[in-house]
């Protein structure tokens, strides 16, 4: 049993550490993008412009309605696959899955992440964007100085959720082939006809890599917060 | 006729201040013809593409695969709802055992993907065969679809259990000491006094979760049951015609909206002497 999770040529060790690198930089890749799109789509949601306003309740709407798996399929079947198999007619297959699933991730954590971000916006008082204004800023600086370092504190325990979550979803993206985690773990289980022991692994890194998430949040937490002790 | 609304009719009102054509109003209304574009562009290309054949072929198979997805969820959400009783019990408890056990089993089914332990059920019971033939399970487990309702059963026995601790414990102490001083008996205070508080609290996270859940069950399909998802992918693989995940989006977010909306309805009604 531990001949199989060793490294090296009978041992699977190796090829499951390339999965949960392809995992990790697929999550990694995903978040600044979702992040931005979110807080993009989250300024757009709280508009005085009911069009703006319109325009980002059907994305949420759209994104958060459907399962994570069609939003994959819909953008690896419908757009990367027939674009990718155009643009690179031999190969990158797995490019391809990667950027898929990148797209239909950030698509996913970005509404609800526009969520997220729309009521910490609600929780900042009217006044702190008033005592900016009054004190001169210009209408980027006070979101940037002001608004911006308080939404991040707000947001944050919302938006670690959302990361977990999104480390969990990334499962998804074996089903369009990406050799990430549960992939390589897959096919470790057929070939070597022991499947609990693969997918419990498997089960196992996904639960070391939440926990190292919680971990390095924690430290986020407490850098957002370092202001809040002193007062 | 009086005076006064003879004089407010003559008089000319000021014409309405224009709208600036301001960044955001610019952005707005290119946002929006995106989405009215892409909606136009769907309608276009369902009509262009209508195929009399693929849909009497499909329509059927989608609502079976409809109905399946539907089971699979009732019966997973029951099943979980009663598992989610002891394990929220003991999360509660001030036993270190029971209490370390219910985290343990939350802290795995939160943890971990989905996909991933409906494969260690699915697939990895393979490797208790015998054990589970000497028990007379085989004959369950063997099926993706019972697999499929264990898996879920569990994964939302976890959720559904953390949402009940939420709710109960959002009641305050008091109310608790005002049912024991009054002499109520446990199961009672829990009955008449706790759960229909704790009710409210707890509708709109049972209503998230059911929504998940409808989204979740999609990725039963990769487990071979034909569930819509799984009756969307033999089609797309048969007719390689893109439309048929574009009817599975459409049904399913019509599922979605729907639920979100009696949720919504729900709610109202059921805090309206909460609105002040």
């Amino acid at each position: 049993m531990l001949e199989l999770l060793s490294w090296g040529p009978n041992g699977w060790l190796d090829e499951i550490m390339s999965g949960v690198f392809v995992t990790v930089s697929l999550a990694l890749a995903t978040l600044p993008v979702g992040l931005a799109l979110g807080f993009l789509i989250a300024l757009a949601k709280q508009s005085s412009e009911p069009n703006l306003r319109i325009a980002g309740n059907v994305y949420t709407t759209i994104f958060r309605g459907l399962p994570e798996l069609l939003t994959l399929f819909l953008i690896y079947f419908g757009v990367a696959l027939p674009l990718f198999t155009y643009l690179f007619p031999d190969g990158g297959d797995q490019f391809t899955s990667f950027v898929a699933g990148m797209v239909a991730l950030a698509f996913v954590f970005s509404s609800y992440a526009s969520e997220v971000f729309l009521s910490a916006f609600r929780a900042i008082p009217r006044g702190q964007y008033e005592g900016g204004y009054a004190v001169g800023l210009s209408h980027g600086r006070t979101m940037r100085l002001i608004v911006l370092p308080q939404l991040i504190r707000i947001a944050l325990p919302g938006l670690t959720n959302l990361w977990l979550i999104l480390l969990k979803d990334t499962s998804l993206v074996s089903a369009i082939g990406l050799a990430d985690i549960l992939r390589e773990t897959s096919i470790a289980a057929r070939v070597s006809k022991s499947p609990f022991l693969f997918f419990g692994f498997a089960c196992l890194i996904y639960l070391v890599l939440a926990v190292i998430s919680s971990v390095g949040i924690g430290g986020i937490e407490r850098w957002t917060n370092r202001r809040e002790a002193t007062r | 006729m009086s005076l006064a609304s003879h004089v407010t009719d003559a008089m000319e009102r000021p014409p309405a201040a224009p709208r600036p054509w301001t960044g955001a109003r610019i952005a707005g209304a290119i946002f929006l013809a995106v989405w009215v574009l892409i909606g136009l562009t769907l309608i276009i290309y369902l009509v262009n593409r209508w195929n009399p054949e693929l849909f009497s072929n499909y329509a059927p198979k989608y609502m079976q695969g409809l109905w399946v997805t539907v089971q699979l969820v009732v019966i997973s959400m029951i099943i979980g709802s009663l598992l989610s009783i002891p394990i929220a019990y003991g999360r509660m408890s001030r036993n270190p055992i029971a209490s370390s056990l219910a985290y343990a089993y939350v802290y795995f089914f939160r943890g971990t993907p989905l996909l991933a332990q409906t494969f260690l059920i699915y697939y990895g019971l393979g490797s208790f065969r015998p054990e589970l033939e000497a028990l007379g399970l085989w004959t369950f487990l063997r099926e993706a679809w019972y697999c499929g309702i264990l898996a879920f059963s569990l994964n939302t026995a976890a959720y559904q259990a953390e949402i009940l601790r939420g709710a109960i414990q959002s009641i305050p102490k008091g109310q608790w000491e005002g049912a024991a001083a009054l002499g109520l008996p446990t199961w009672l205070t829990m009955r008449k006094i706790i759960a229909p508080q704790a009710l409210i609290v707890a509708l709109r996270p049972y209503g998230n979760e059911l929504i998940l859940m409808i989204k979740g069950s999609a990725i039963v399909s990769i487990i071979t049951v034909y569930d819509l998802m799984g009756e969307t992918r033999r089609a797309f693989s048969r007719s390689f015609d893109f439309q048929t995940y574009i009817w599975a989006a459409i049904i399913y977010l019509t599922i979605v909206e729907l639920l979100r909306h009696i949720i919504d309805w729900i709610e109202r009604k059921i805090t309206k002497h909460l609105i002040r």
